[in-house]
């Protein structure tokens, strides 16, 4: 019967070995084709359905591309003002703290407008989890230049590149905040591949489980592409990114619990 | 002979034709169809029978338009 099946056979529930995650609403999402906020909306939702954890999560939503991210992600939301995500998710916790709490920003809410939040609410060692998707731009309003956009790196308001002589240097937030004693675990991951995929999975399911532990902030940088703010197609604006981002902004755990 | 068969269905409506799916693919399963969706988007489209339900293309797209199916052949 090997090579006679037919697709009616095969598309059947019993065989089905990956479908989106029910947590996910089914709202198109507002995104650009091949970003990488749509895969990291969804690797975080299926922790949190593996984890059973649907009705204990409130999560924050940003300021940015990812501004409706509580239309996509089918639980408990509230949206932040511009950076203050952290403030907000601070006081969440505080006031629920059997709640699993994070946020979820971008790089132009969390490396710009919010840093103060962000690293007080790193120092402070609130028990909450941030991810962090970085692109190094201001995707949503039109590409301008980020804290995170590298030396060089050609955007709406660097047309020559970014000079670091008069535009400062890139912000490696995420290597800052880890040297902060507030957080527990610290990585960065990316989610363009398969492989990185997985591995983005594995370091979502540990911030998460973390957040149990009582012992500080947990942190998730996952550097993405912006494929219309750099004004490349999806897979260009990947090999971009391996090529550039990531000698930058190596992958990899950076803060390990001993 | 290959002892499993995949397929995958693909949500062509909610598929921004990305293209992310088809270098995902180490079976080249996968290409972008000639037609176009509502949206105006070309989608991704099954092409051959060597799928063997890796969810590798599944993992990649960001908007989770891909179902995979998989049976084990004795």
């Amino acid at each position: 019967m090997q090579d006679t099946l037919t697709d009616a056979q095969i598309c059947q529930p019993e065989n089905m070995v990956y479908c989106r995650t029910a947590l996910m609403t089914q709202a198109p999402l507002s995104y650009c084709p091949g970003c990488g906020h749509g895969t990291a909306h969804r690797l975080i939702m299926e922790v949190i359905e593996e984890m059973k954890m649907q009705a204990n999560t409130i999560g924050v939503a940003p300021v940015g591309c990812s501004v409706l991210a509580y239309d996509f992600l089918d639980i408990d939301m509230q949206q932040a003002a511009h950076g203050r995500a952290p403030a907000v998710a601070t006081g969440i916790k505080r006031l629920y703290p059997d709640k699993f709490v994070f946020t979820y920003q971008g790089d132009g809410d969390l490396a710009a407008i919010g840093t103060g939040e962000t690293i007080h609410a790193c120092n402070r060692g609130e028990n909450i989890t941030i991810f962090f998707v970085n692109n190094g731009i201001y995707g949503m309003t039109g590409g301008q230049m980020a804290p995170t956009t590298l030396p060089g790196m050609k955007t709406a308001t660097s047309p020559f590149g970014r000079d670091t002589e008069t535009m400062g240097h890139p912000l490696k937030i995420t290597e800052l905040i880890a040297n902060l004693p507030g957080t527990y675990f610290v990585s960065r991951q990316s989610v363009h591949t398969p492989a990185n995929v997985r591995k983005a999975k594995k370091a979502i399911e540990k911030a998460i489980q973390y957040q149990k532990l009582n012992k500080g902030l947990n942190f998730v940088e996952i550097v993405s592409n912006c494929n219309s703010g750099w004004k490349m197609t999806p897979l260009e604006s990947n090999k971009w990114m391996e090529e550039n981002m990531f000698p930058f902004y190596p992958l990899g755990d950076i803060k390990v619990p001993k | 002979m290959a002892t499993v068969k995949g397929r995958i269905v693909i949500d062509t409506e909610r598929c921004k034709g990305c293209q992310l799916c088809a270098p995902a693919c180490k079976e080249g399963t996968i290409a972008m169809s000639k037609n176009l969706n509502s949206k105006g988007y070309q989608f991704a489209t099954s092409i051959n029978d060597d799928c063997t339900g890796c969810i590798n293309c599944a993992l990649v797209c960001p908007d989770g338009a891909i179902t995979v199916y998989r049976v084990k052949l004795n």
